[in-house]
């Protein structure tokens, strides 16, 4: 009797014990494409079972609203791949968590926020591209760019395609890249000879790769991590990374102030850091935090790690809204109906 | 005495005037009343305060609020305080209109000292007078009055945050951004011109159906219902896929780019051509035969039947149409982001104002903008209702069509293209759907059906988005047709109603975004008691309840407005309770109006995209929001695919509806037939 009762007492326990251990729950929102992020979590939950995570997922942009409109009663615990430009907004907002993930010194200092303690930690770089379709370039009769500055040849009127930076963080990407390499004043002399050429913005920043991978248009100022997929899926294009340098952004991970439970968001993103996350990332992009474990990703350009940019971050975040306005001023109010 | 006695008017004696007493009914039914406008003041108006409060909540820099010093080469300060206003009144370095900015302005500091130099061995020093006072040094946040101590390298990192007021001058900077104050013409333009081409392309074919014996009849309005069972950008894909660059019908633009407005008044005319069509259909179906009959016998015209008899008879619905459609089109934001390229419309700017700059004032100010035409066409309502008179008397006879051979193939052939014009542009995207790589690979294959490897939500997506119709479909229709009897039949209580019928109109003004965000503000709040309800499928069912409440509503409204008062009349002098009329008399009647809004509710629910977009979480991912992200992302043909699966869906649901209606019409309607 007595041993049938502990033993009942000791299931209870146990039952109880592993209810509770399983009971961990984190809304983490995310910016990562979907393919991937079923993939994450198993990783994730091989390590730690006991951790589930419930994704939100949309596009950068809607994502970054979503926080922002939220500020003042946070749904996320954390937030695992969002660009590091929309991280910043949180941070000088104050919505982040500071917190030095274990293993964080392992990482490339580029990656990690620069305070101490860090409020957000890099992943992976997604870098700016153009994706060039070879056989619609061909009936048109281009020649393929080298730079950025080939661009503004007549040649390549009406047939390329870039984001809008109002609407895309892609586009914006490019905008503060040019005015970092070409210098401010030369930087919006470039975008005003590229307006002419342009057919049209789009509101996303994969998209121009998809349409040129379509065949939509020609030539679409997109990134190299879309522009890989697209060839891998067959689509005819070339992966073009203009010789001045192109610029990039990174997917990061932070943890929102205010989360319920702080053990489990440090948890996972003591995960995010280590080395296998980094292999994860890796099958996907070719620049990741963790230094030496990248492989060359199939179709990605080789060049693409040198030619990255110094991009000042500080920079695009504290400028973001003057340049907007302005390029608003320059490019928005001409695209009316010809 | 008798002069002053002669000076009272009527008011000044007590119980001259007479009041027609309430009843208990009067009482219930202005309960319901209350109820539901009580519903609609929590679901809409209290939602649109927390959004208009955005519109004008402004930010600014305070420059009075923030202190330097400045020490000497050696570094030694002085312990002289410069106030960055003082600093900029002496330079003039930021206007006025530099010192408003957006939630997310910064403001560099520098600037306001002429000298600056980050190589210079000067320190800073820094400070907030209030505690309210926010700068960041580089991407830090700092606060306080605490004074910060900086070399000028880190000097030359400091901006200042603007602080929150209120005012108009979010206003001010929208009218003089030439780029967004374009939008309000191409916006209105676009929207008339649609709304022409759609309510006569609806009105013909509405009259069609109703008023030939062509055959296939049932076939054709089961076709032209067809584009309401897509989200309203799928048309959108299938233009690209017709005239794009790649499309197979490029020869037919002449040159000309689909993605502009031409793209956008196609894919409007395609996806409001159905709400037009239920409308008029709507109206032109209970016309009084004895109106004809009387035509014939007085010898008039065809012609002069047409322009006396039947447009008068549909005035009302025509003009319901006209700005059900208009309002559709200014306020969809899909269409036009997947096909209107450069051109920029109203509901676009929202979307860029939001999503891309996360700017929530400018999103609010050019809601508020786009409010005006709602306003507008609510007035012209008021007006229209006014001269209405109820053409469904209890002695009304219902008008047949008769055969005329030259009419009925007329009507054919023309309901033929329509129908060949819908069908072509779903069929397409099925096709898209089903290709593998297009234009290079046109082997078919399923493999855009693999939506769980795409963004979006995969096929819970789809899971979530039948329940949610489901939900929508059964309290909608509850809460829409209950609260349109109420303020349809009820007597007195004018101001009350007047206040119900404006709520009523509103959602339709609404762009779905705007409502969404709305949602965010209000229901998100923690102080607000509903905020449980935030990130459940509770708010998108209130949510998308409230979003096509005004076109559920007029339907209800247009159907019970063509029943005769003289019902109630009757009813109160046979000292029935009005619930009693109300379920014997008015729900059977009203049956097939009760199954059009219950389907009309299920199939946009299916649909919509905008008025959730912000509101879904991780459990509640919404297919046509999957369409959204996938085309978003360039994944177009899985878009397509998606689109295709809510459309037989709601295809599926038309069908039972189809059926029920079959049986309901031959139960409550056989005395509409002679």
């Amino acid at each position: 009797m007595n041993f049938i009762k502990k033993l009942v007492l000791g299931a209870a326990t146990a039952a109880l014990l592993s209810s509770t251990a399983l009971s961990a729950e984190l809304t983490v929102y995310t910016a990562v494409e979907a393919e991937d992020l079923k993939r994450y979590a198993a990783e994730f939950n091989k390590d730690h079972p006991d951790i589930k995570i419930n994704w939100v997922r949309d596009s950068t942009g809607i994502v970054t609203a979503k926080l922002l409109a939220e500020k003042d009663n946070p749904q996320a615990d954390v937030v695992w791949g969002l660009a590091a430009t929309s991280l910043l907004l949180m941070k000088a907002e104050g919505m982040l968590e500071a917190y030095a993930p274990k293993g964080v010194e392992l990482l490339d200092k580029k990656f990690v926020d620069k305070s101490t303690p860090p409020t957000w930690t890099g992943m992976d770089a997604w870098v700016a591209s153009v994706c060039y379709n070879t056989v619609e370039a061909k009936k048109a009769g281009l020649t393929p760019p080298k730079s950025w500055k080939d661009l503004l040849q007549a040649q390549y009127k009406g047939h390329l395609i870039m984001p809008n930076p109002n609407s895309s963080g892609t586009g914006f990407l490019d905008v503060s890249s040019w005015l970092q390499i070409f210098g401010e004043k030369a930087g919006w002399e470039y975008m005003d000879g590229l307006h002419e050429n342009i057919a049209r913005y789009t509101h996303s920043g994969s998209k121009p790769c998809k349409l040129a991978a379509a065949g939509e248009i020609p030539i679409g100022i997109s990134f190299a991590f879309r522009g890989a997929k697209s060839k891998a899926a067959g689509a005819p294009i070339e992966i073009i990374v203009p010789s001045e340098g192109v610029g990039w952004d990174m997917e990061a991970t932070a943890i929102i102030a205010g989360t319920d439970d702080l053990d489990a968001a440090k948890t996972l993103v003591d995960w995010t850091v280590t080395k296998k996350a980094n292999e994860m990332y890796n099958t996907g992009y070719a620049v990741v935090a963790y230094p030496g474990v990248a492989k060359p990703v199939k179709f990605f350009p080789e060049n693409l790690t040198e030619k990255m940019i110094d991009n000042d971050f500080e920079f695009a975040a504290n400028n973001r809204g003057a340049i907007l306005k302005e390029w608003q001023k320059r490019y928005d109010g001409k695209s009316d109906p010809k | 005495m008798s002069t002053q006695a002669d000076a009272l008017t009527i008011d000044d004696i007590p119980g001259a005037r007479i009041k027609p007493k309430l009843g208990r009914d009067d009482w219930l039914m202005r309960g319901f009343i209350a109820m539901i406008a009580i519903y609609l003041v929590v679901a809409l108006a209290l939602p649109l305060y927390a959004m208009l409060s955005k519109a004008f909540s402004t930010y600014s820099y305070d420059l009075t609020q923030f202190e330097f010093q400045v020490s000497d080469d050696q570094g030694v300060f002085d312990g002289k305080i410069l106030s960055a206003k003082a600093l900029n009144d002496a330079l003039k370095i930021y206007s006025e209109s530099d010192l408003s900015a957006g939630s997310g302005g910064r403001l560099a500091v520098t600037k306001l000292f002429p000298k600056f130099s980050f190589r210079s061995p000067k320190l800073y020093r820094v400070r907030g007078t209030s505690d309210k006072a926010v700068y960041l040094i580089g991407s830090e946040r700092h606060s306080g009055r605490e004074w910060v101590e900086l070399d000028s390298n880190k000097f030359r990192r400091v901006v200042l945050r603007p602080v929150p007021s209120t005012g108009l001058s979010n206003f001010s900077t929208y009218f003089s951004t030439p780029a967004l104050v374009n939008s309000i013409k191409n916006s209105l333009l676009i929207s008339a011109i649609s709304t022409i081409i759609t309510v006569t392309l609806a009105f013909a074919f509405a009259y069609s159906l109703n008023r030939s014996c062509m055959r296939f009849k049932g076939m054709f309005r089961l076709i032209a219902m067809a584009p309401i069972l897509v989200p309203s950008l799928l048309p959108g894909i299938a233009l690209v896929y017709l005239f794009g660059n790649q499309g197979m019908l490029k020869s037919f633009m002449l040159g000309e780019s689909i993605y502009g407005p031409i793209g956008i008044v196609i894919g409007s005319v395609f996806f409001t051509f159905p709400h037009a069509m239920l409308i008029i259909s709507t109206a032109l179906a209970i016309s009084d035969a004895r109106l004809y009959e009387a035509a014939v016998s007085l010898r008039a015209s065809s012609w002069k039947t047409f322009w006396t008899v039947t447009i008068p008879g549909a005035r009302y619905g025509l003009i319901s149409a006209a700005f059900v459609v208009f309002n559709l089109v200014i306020t969809d934001f899909g269409l036009p982001k997947v096909i209107g390229g450069q051109f920029n419309m109203l509901a676009v700017d929202i979307y860029k104002q939001v999503i891309g700059q996360q700017n929530f004032e400018m999103g609010a100010v050019v809601s508020v903008v786009l409010l005006v035409p709602a306003m507008f066409a609510f007035g012209i309502d008021r007006v229209v209702q006014r001269k209405q008179v109820a053409l469904l008397t209890s002695r009304s006879v219902v008008y047949q069509p008769t055969p005329n051979g030259r009419f009925d193939r007329l009507s054919f052939a023309y309901c033929t293209l329509v129908a060949i014009f819908i069908v072509g542009i779903l069929g397409v995207c099925q096709y898209a759907a089903l290709v593998k790589f297009w234009p290079y690979d046109l082997s078919l294959s399923l493999k855009n059906y693999a939506f769980d490897l795409m963004d979006g939500g995969g096929w819970d997506a789809y899971r979530n988005s039948i329940k949610m119709a489901g939900l929508v479909a059964f309290f909608g229709t509850v809460v829409v047709f209950v609260g349109a009897y109420m303020v349809e039949k009820t007597q007195g209580f004018k101001y009350g109603r007047s206040l119900f019928q404006f709520l009523a109109m509103l959602p339709m003004a609404i762009p779905g975004m705007v409502l969404g965000l709305a949602y965010i503000f209000f229901f998100n709040n923690p102080d607000n008691p509903l905020n449980f309800i935030y990130g459940t499928m509770a708010i998108l069912v209130l949510c998308t309840v409230t979003h096509f409440y005004t076109v559920s509503h007029l339907t209800a409204v247009t159907a019970l407005k063509q029943m005769d008062n003289e019902f109630e009349s009757v009813n109160s002098s046979l000292k029935q309770p009005f619930y009693k009329l109300f379920m014997r008399v008015s729900v059977p009647v009203s049956l097939p109006a009760i199954l059009d809004i219950s389907i009309y509710l299920f199939v946009n629910a299916m649909t919509t995209v905008s008025a959730v977009v912000f509101l879904y979480s991780s459990g509640t991912a919404l297919a046509a929001i999957a369409v959204l992200n996938m085309d978003d992302a360039g994944d177009v043909a899985p878009a397509a695919a998606m689109g295709m699966m809510i459309f037989y869906t709601n295809a599926g649901a038309r069908i039972v509806h189809l059926v029920i209606s079959k049986f309901v019409l031959k139960r409550t309607q056989g005395w509409r037939a002679r």
